[in-house]
Formats: structure tokens, C-alpha cells, sequence
């Protein structure tokens, strides 16, 4: 659904956005985790066809998004929601998304059935004549939201739509992109909430003006370090570390009454260093393995991307 | 050009000018004032010098041109808002991602901003002309208005100015940063007009019928040129990203 190939946008000196090269495929739900100033807008700006790229290609749905045509076709096709939601404040909630409706083409009935589901699927269906001035942020964002899908589009871009949201708010826009990613949508979600792309994400790319990883939430655990034994003792005895210490693994370290190890390979070693600490007169508890949070992996990227 | 979508920018900037009360009331306060004012000033001036309607006949003539002017001033104020106000309330970016033209954004933007002037100052000239009319009717002995020379100012002096002045005003707006840069800018479109009233009054030229006709033929010629030329420096990349 979406391909860029080498996409570079240049705002004079500065580079916003360099060589990016990726692929969502159709239904899939990609996120796009950055810190500020990553590039995350500007490369949703070019996918949707709202910028041009000054370097490298993108196609969205087929469509090459370099080309005026092909960018038309893009927006014909894609759902929007940028970063500030931009409502008509005066009008309804109903006015506004069956103003979009018809600049899509969608015509009645199906505008008028369109957003009565999406109305009814925020809960907002009653409120749908008031003015959106009355409504709170996380009602306007997910107004923003309906907005983007009342044409049903094939794809749906949304820049950082939780970012200021209290936390009740996200949690409940977070539960609509579930229920979105359910109706199988090719999505592109740019966020910097890394709780939300492991949740909401299918494939993670992160951006650092260039795309320093990509992969499935448990791929880039994984590559931050191997797994991580942890071993809980009712106490951590210098013997004990001795004896583990013998057994050479990559890293040794001890937390309190864990020690956590740093395995090559966990499923062949465990039982030696398990025989090795009773032997030393260690009292084991527990024995867990652990990957690394995304959370460490992001932190080790985006520092390591600078 | 598709007729659907113009139709719906410009249905939306009505609905939005709705319930924007203050500028509601600017665009019906001043029509409402000049077309009371203009005859009480007549009647009060026929009562005072205890003159007569009839020797008055030559100044009501550039009063027509009046509301020429009226309604590029009130089309300044609103086709500010045209684009810069969407693009400070950030609605432009939405607007922008959806597969609309340019030149559908551009017709529906100057239809929005150039209806509501143009009836209001129908009622402001409704107002003058039967105001005018129940003063003068004894003394006259007939009805002043309408007549011809006004016919040509309502039906097409006014609505190709104001079509001017919105051209004018859209062109600017989406190259301001705010809107009242872009009304100081815009508002400049009123000096010709101002210029051309002068001129009449002070005998340079003849604000008949005639010279009506030859200001509206210029007006219309421009009002096309225009539409291209703002169409060709809309420049939606450099909304988006030049203001921030
Ligand atoms: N219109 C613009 N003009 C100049 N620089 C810009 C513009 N838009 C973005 N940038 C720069 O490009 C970089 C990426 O910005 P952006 O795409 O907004 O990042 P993000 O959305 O990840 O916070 C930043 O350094 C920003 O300052
Ligand atoms: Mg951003």
C-alpha cells in the first residue's frame, strides 16, 4: 500500500527527513516512533500528497505521490488527521464531517450512513449538532478522527493524535485505532509514545531524520541485547556469583536479590548455571527470562542515531 | 471544475459567517447606515436651505457609486478570512488533503466571500432607494429610484467589484501571514474606487450611466484575468509549510 524509496525532503540547509526506504503492506498498521523534529510530519505531509519530497520516491496505493495526478489520486484514497485537528469550531460535529464527506465525493446516502456508524462508534452521536467548540480536545480529536474515514479511505495517516491528550482521552482514541486496525485499514500512525506503537503497531520504524530500525515490536527487543535470564535467590552469595561467573556468560550482574544474565543461548545454558548456583549453596526462587523493553531499544536508537 | 464541491466550500464559509455574530454585524451594520444616513442627510439638507429634491438630482447620481465602494469594503473585511483564517484555526491542512483542485478551493472561497457583502449591500441600497424615494415623492412629484443609472451600479458595478475586490483579497490572503496584514493589504483595493469617485465629483470624469457600463466592462475583463492569476499563485506546499 505505501513503498518510498531513498524519500528526502530539504527544507533549505536543513534535512527534515533522509533517505527513507520502507514498506507497509495493505491492512497493515505501521508506526512511525520519533522523538520531536524526527521528520515524522513532514514524511506524512509527502506520503499524503500535501508536499513534495526533494529527493527519492514514494507510491501510496499505487499511486506515485511525486506527480500532481498521482497526488490527487492519493487524497482520493487517504485519510488525514494532522497534528492539530483544525475543525470548523463554529459548526457541528455532523457539519463538519459531512463538509469532508462531500469534498471526498462521497455522496448521500452513504455520507449520512458513513457518519451516523462513525458518530455512533465515538459515542458522540447525540452530541452531533453541537458546535465542535463545546467539545473537549479528546472529542475533537476523535472528530478528527471520523473525519479521515468518512470516505472510507484505504489508508489512513494520523500524526501523533494522542500527543496532547489527557490520559483518559488517548485511552479512549487509542481504543478507537483499535477498532479501526480491526476493519483491516492500511494505516501509518506517527507517534513518540512508545506504550502505543507496541500496542497498536504491527511494524515499527524509527525515525531519527533517517529510519535507524524497523521491525515487529519483539524484533527490535531483540536486537538491543539477546533475552535476559533472571535468576531471583533468597540472596546473592559471592559464591554464587563465582560460580555463575565460571560458566562465563556475556554479563553478570547483580540487582538485590537478582541476577540477571546475559545469555547466548538461554534454552542450552540455563540448566548448567541453575546446577552451578545450587551447587554453590544458592537457594533459587524464581528463574525468568526477559527481553529488552521497547522502551530501551527506542532510548539505544534514537541516542545511537544522533 | 466540479460545480459539487464548490458549491460545498462555499455552503461551509456561509455556515461558519452564520454564526459568527460580530462579523455578522459588521458586514449589515455600515449598509444599514449608509443607506438611512444618505437620505436623511438629503431631507435634512432640502429642509434646512430650503432647497428642493430636484435641485439636488446631480449629487444623488455619484450616491449610486457609493455603494460601489461599499461593497469592496465590506468584501475586504471577509475575504481576509477566506485563507488565513483557515489556515490560523489550522483547518487548511484538512481542507488540502482532501482531492479537491485549487481552482475548486478558489471558487468556492471567492463565492463564499462575495455573496454575503453583495446582499448586504442590496439591503443597505433598498434601504437609500426607498427612503429616498418617500422623501421626494411630494416635491418630485415621482418616484426617483430605480432608475436606469442605478440599475447598472446594483446589477453590475457592484457585484463585479466585489468579485474585484475578493480576487484582489484571496490573492493577498494566501500570501499574509495573519489576517489583519491581510486586510491592511487588501483594503488597498478600494483606492481606485475612491479615486474614480473623486474624479467625478470634482468634474475629471462623468459617473453616468455610460461610464457605469465602461467601468463594469473593465471590471469584468479583470475579474477573469484575476481568477487565473490567483489560481496560478496559489501555492498549496508554501501554505503549508512557510506559515508555522
Ligand atoms: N516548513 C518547514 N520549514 C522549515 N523547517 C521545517 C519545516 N517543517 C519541518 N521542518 C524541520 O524539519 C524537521 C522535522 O520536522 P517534523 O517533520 O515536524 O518532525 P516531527 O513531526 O517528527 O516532530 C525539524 O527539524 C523541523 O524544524
Ligand atoms: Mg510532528
Amino acid at each position: 500500500m505505501i513503498e518510498t524509496q531513498g524519500l528526502t525532503r530539504r527544507f533549505g540547509e536543513r534535512t527534515a527527513v533522509d533517505d527513507l526506504t520502507f514498506e507497509v503492506k495493505d491492512g497493515e498498521v505501521f508506526g512511525l516512533l520519533g522523538p520531536n523534529g524526527a521528520g515524522k510530519t513532514t514524511t506524512v505531509r509527502m506520503l499524503a500528497g500535501l508536499i513534495r519530497a526533494t529527493g527519492g520516491t514514494a507510491r501510496v496505493g499505487g499511486f506515485e505521490v511525486g506527480s500532481p495526478e498521482g497526488a490527487q489520486h492519493v487524497r482520493e484514497i487517504a485519510g488525514v488527521v494532522p497534528d492539530n485537528v483544525g475543525l470548523y469550531e463554529p459548526l457541528s460535529a455532523y457539519r463538519n464531517l459531512d463538509f469532508f464527506g462531500r469534498l471526498y465525493g462521497c455522496q448521500e446516502p452513504r455520507r449520512g450512513e458513513n457518519i451516523r456508524r462513525l458518530l455512533g462508534q465515538l459515542g458522540l452521536w447525540e452530541e452531533r449538532d453541537r458546535p465542535v467548540a463545546t467539545y473537549s480536545k479528546g472529542m475533537k480529536q476523535k472528530i478528527a478522527i471520523a473525519r479521515a474515514l468518512v470516505h472510507e479511505p484505504k489508508v489512513l495517516f494520523l500524526d501523533e493524535p494522542t500527543a496532547n491528550l489527557d490520559p483518559e482521552a488517548s485511552l479512549a482514541v487509542r481504543e478507537l485505532l483499535l477498532e479501526v486496525r480491526k476493519e483491516g485499514r492500511t494505516v501509518l500512525l506517527n507517534t513518540h509514545n512508545l506504550d502505543e506503537a507496541r500496542r497498536i503497531c504491527d511494524r515499527i520504524g524509527i525515525l531519527k531524520t533517517r529510519l535507524v530500525a524497523l521491525g515487529t515490536p519483539e524484533m527490535l527487543s531483540g536486537t538491543v541485547h539477546g533475552r535476559r535470564t533472571a535468576i531471583r535467590l533468597e540472596a546473592v552469595t559471592p559464591a554464587v556469583l563465582e560460580a555463575v561467573r565460571a560458566l562465563a556468560p556475556r554479563e553478570v550482574r547483580a540487582e538485590g536479590d537478582r541476577l540477571l544474565l546475559d545469555l547466548a543461548d538461554p534454552a542450552a545454558e540455563t540448566p548448567g548455571i541453575v546446577a552451578a548456583i545450587a551447587r554453590a549453596g544458592g537457594r533459587i526462587r524464581e528463574v525468568t527470562e526477559e527481553s529488552a523493553s521497547l522502551e530501551e531499544v527506542y532510548l539505544k536508537y534514537v541516542r545511537e542515531g544522533r | 471544475m466540479r460545480l459539487e464541491k464548490v458549491r460545498a466550500i462555499a455552503g461551509k464559509d456561509l455556515a461558519v459567517l452564520r454564526r459568527r455574530p460580530n462579523l455578522l454585524v459588521s458586514l449589515l451594520l455600515f449598509p444599514i447606515v449608509v443607506g438611512i444616513g444618505l437620505p436623511l442627510i438629503l431631507d435634512i439638507t432640502v429642509s434646512r436651505h430650503h432647497t428642493t429634491f430636484a435641485s439636488l438630482l446631480p449629487l444623488t447620481d455619484a450616491f449610486g457609486f457609493f455603494f460601489l465602494i461599499l461593497v469592496v469594503v465590506l468584501t475586504t473585511t471577509l475575504a481576509a478570512y477566506a485563507i488565513v483564517g483557515e489556515k490560523v484555526e489550522r483547518s487548511l491542512e484538512p481542507l488540502l488533503a482532501t482531492p479537491t483542485t485549487d481552482g475548486e478551493i478558489l471558487l468556492g472561497k471567492t463565492l463564499g466571500a462575495f455573496l454575503p457583502p453583495l446582499g448586504a449591500t442590496y439591503l443597505g441600497l433598498g434601504l437609500f432607494m426607498a427612503l429616498v424615494d418617500a422623501f421626494s415623492r411630494a416635491s418630485l412629484g415621482y418616484y426617483l429610484y430605480p432608475d436606469a443609472t442605478i440599475a447598472v451600479f446594483a446589477g453590475l458595478g457592484a457585484p463585479l467589484a466585489g468579485l474585484f475586490s475578493v480576487e484582489i483579497n484571496v490573492i493577498v490572503s494566501s500570501w499574509a501571514a495573519d489576517v489583519r496584514s491581510a486586510q491592511q493589504f487588501g483594503s488597498l483595493v478600494i483606492l481606485p474606487f475612491i479615486a474614480l469617485y473623486v474624479a467625478g465629483e470634482i468634474g475629471l470624469v462623468t459617473l453616468d450611466t455610460n461610464a457605469v457600463l465602461v467601468v463594469a466592462g473593465v471590471l469584468a475583463i479583470l475579474d477573469l484575468v484575476l481568477f487565473f492569476v490567483s489560481r496560478g499563485l496559489f501555492r498549496r506546499e508554501e501554505i503549508l509549510t512557510r506559515w508555522r
